[in-house]
């Protein structure tokens, strides 16, 4: 293989990986702050993208974009305060599944409202064939659009939850909620705003790859099993590490499509998952013996 | 001496069955006996889902994997034609045991394949040495991590069945023979055969009953509930969780591919469409509908459910009718449907829901539990 099929390959892989990280790291937001899996988070991309195209219809993209984000984000809080609130210390397998079931009613509201057609965002800037030459590797200009995003969406969140006095408390809520709770830090509106920051990043996330990977209404489960795997990779609740773990994943994934056949791609991610699960659940960037103290 | 107390349901259940039975035939509508018999092999994988969930604590999100492993079997082996290896030694050694067996299918051709016996003997074996390979690193996570491993090899199964060419990838197999359990008992999905296959169905499923009320009431089912409890107290009073855990596992497993190739050679065909994660989860929901740890409940639940999502009840809403229910049962009955609803917590979740709803769009002054000062 030569060297500008490996950057071609390389950057597909990137480029993946790194949604493969903003899915991760919606979960890690919701998981630190709650210690639950959403099941559903799959959706909130396909969501966003779905409303993001419908919306482009009529109003010029960036704007459809960024209502279809807002709309998500509420959708995200709504669902936490109806569904999950209620029930906040029930045992974990409740609460996974009525994220499951979340997850459900979503895909099966969404196949009613745009049908099972695929459909699709244009391409931010160009056109599906215009491509941009990067060391030999031709890509599409989209390409640079999902990086970009994904590194300011990244770099968004590190600032937020460093610097800002919300994105602290947040912290602080993961950390230990009673002593947050005793500092005077609303722990019910960060749960909330947990959920309403990860689907709306996830709503972002899914407009930007839609003109590049088409949007239909189930893809949201197989994303969910890839961010979660991602996740995993990572350390459930270490977001750093999780953007390192994507693109490990993407690059393996797109490492496997240009060795064999491209059906195999899907059972990559799972055979990844079963194998850290089995192997070393704690993630690949933790140490054994903290991870046998946290897990304990 | 029998415990009637634990056996009455059963005798009654038969009865229903049995009375059932009479007043769909002269009443005309033996055809509703094809969707409960149906229903009836789904209810054996909820059965054995229900053991694994609702006694042991241990989620699956992978069952209709196990489904599929027992139909594909079944279906594989007794559709396979061999005839091209009629002269080898071993294929005429079996042929003389009768475990493999010359036929004709619906077009005439002739078949050399394995009779159904045998097919289903390997179908189980098959499924309890995946599931043991599967079970032995599974079973010791926990919470998110057992679910999401088990969505995961349901998954892996559904992906194998779509690539795999000997399986029919999207047509699935279809042309499976019918399977005789006795010379004169046959699972057949033609219409004659419709009494006949509805009372092989509800045999089954009371037989799997029995042995799983037995093994609730027994050593086995008392550890299972000591693990669902709490885990760490079980194991130190000795119980060995894990081989608890790993053993329902495997036997729900075999329950569900019981379930698989019975289905199967009823259906005459299996397809990827049993394999999906949709399916596992519908199994995990009636699970929850019927109260978790209520074997009964689940059975009702199964067979009630199945039977109007067959009947096509539910239309275009069918997946969502079940995301629905799982929600609305974890929200305001997690003790299942089945167990007398307290009607007062309904209505307390319900308050909480539209308090919470309302305090956030009040704004966060209304909440009570900011401290002071």
């Amino acid at each position: 293989m030569n060297f500008p099929l490996i950057m071609q390959y390389g950057l597909s892989g990137i480029t993946v990986g790194s949604i493969y990280a903003i899915v991760a790291v919606g979960f890690n937001i919701i998981y630190s702050t709650t210690g639950i899996i959403n099941f559903a988070q799959g959706e909130f991309l396909i969501i966003g993208a779905m409303t993001a195209i419908s919306l482009h219809q009529i109003l010029p993209l960036w704007l459809a974009i960024a209502l279809a984000v807002i709309m998500t984000t509420i959708l995200g809080g709504l669902m936490e305060v109806v569904f999950i609130r209620p029930v906040r210390n029930a045992s974990v397998l409740r609460l996974i599944v009525i994220t499951i079931g979340l997850s459900i009613l979503i895909r099966e509201a969404m196949l009613h409202i745009w049908d099972e057609q695929v459909h699709s965002l244009p391409y931010f800037t160009g056109t599906s064939i215009s491509t941009v030459t990067i060391l030999g590797a031709h890509i599409s200009p989209q390409v640079l659009w999902v990086l970009g995003t994904s590194a300011v969406i990244v770099a968004g969140l590190t600032i937020f939850f460093r610097f800002t006095p919300t994105g602290r408390a947040m912290r602080a809520c993961a950390d230990d909620r009673m002593a947050a709770c005793l500092c005077g830090i609303n722990d019910r509106w960060m749960v909330t705003l947990s959920f309403m920051l990860s689907a709306g990043i996830g709503a972002l996330a899914g407009c930007v790859i839609s003109p590049v990977t088409q949007t239909q209404y189930d893809m949201g489960a197989p994303l969910a099993i890839k961010g979660f795997t991602v996740a995993i990779l990572g350390g459930l609740g270490n977001s750093m590490a999780a953007v390192a773990a994507g693109l490990l994943l993407g690059l393996l994934e797109a490492f496997v499509i240009s060795q064999f056949a491209s059906a195999y791609k899907e059972a990559v991610a799972i055979v990844v998952l079963l194998l850290i699960l089995v192997f070393r659940p704690t993630g690949l960037f933790v140490r054994r013996e903290i991870g046998a103290l946290r897990a304990a | 001496m029998i415990p009637l107390r634990r056996y009455w349901p059963v005798a009654a259940s038969a009865l229903a069955v049995v009375a059932l039975q009479v007043v769909l035939s002269l009443g005309n509508a033996t055809y509703y006996m094809t969707q409960i018999t149906m229903s009836a092999y789904y209810a054996l994988v909820v059965i054995g889902l229900c053991l694994l969930m609702g006694y042991a604590g241990q989620v699956s999100l992978g069952h209709a994997g196990f489904f599929a492993i027992g139909g594909y079997t079944v279906a594989y082996m007794t559709t396979v034609n061999l005839l091209a290896y009629r002269d080898v030694p071993l294929v005429r050694w079996l042929q003389s045991l009768h475990i493999v067996v010359q036929w004709q299918n619906l077009y005439g051709a002739e078949v050399l394949s394995f009779s159904p016996w045998p097919a289903f003997i390997a179908a189980l074996l098959l499924t309890g040495l995946i599931s043991l390979l599967i079970g032995v690193p599974v079973i010791r996570l926990k919470g998110h991590y057992l679910a999401m491993a088990t969505l995961g090899f349901g998954l892996i199964i559904y992906r194998i069945v779509l690539g795999t060419k000997s399986l029919g990838q999207a047509d699935g197999i279809s042309n499976v023979p019918p399977f005789h359990l006795l010379p004169w008992l046959e699972v057949n999905g033609r219409a004659p055969f419709r009494v006949q296959n509805y009372y092989i169905a509800w045999v089954a499923v009371l037989l799997a009953m029995v042995l799983a009320i037995n093994l609730v009431h027994s050593r086995v089912g008392r550890a299972l509930r000591s693990i669902h409890q709490n885990e760490e107290a079980a194991h130190s009073l000795g119980v060995n969780t894990y081989r608890y855990k790993l053993a329902v596992f495997i036997l729900s497993a075999l329950f569900a591919a019981v379930g698989g190739a019975l289905m199967t050679h009823y259906n005459g065909s299996i397809g990827p469409s049993e394999v999906t994660v949709m399916k596992s989860v519908r199994y995990v929901a009636i699970v929850a509908i019927g109260g978790m740890a209520n074997l009964w409940g689940a059975m009702i639940a199964a067979i009630l459910l199945n039977f109007l999502s067959l009947r096509g009840v539910f239309g275009t809403f069918d997946d969502a009718v079940f995301g629905a229910i799982l929600i609305a049962i974890m929200l305001f009955a997690p003790q299942g449907l089945l167990r007398m609803p307290k009607w007062h917590a309904v209505a307390s979740a319900g308050r909480a829901s539209a308090l919470a709803l309302q305090r956030v769009v009040r704004g966060r002054t209304t909440d009570t539990r900011r401290p002071h000062g």
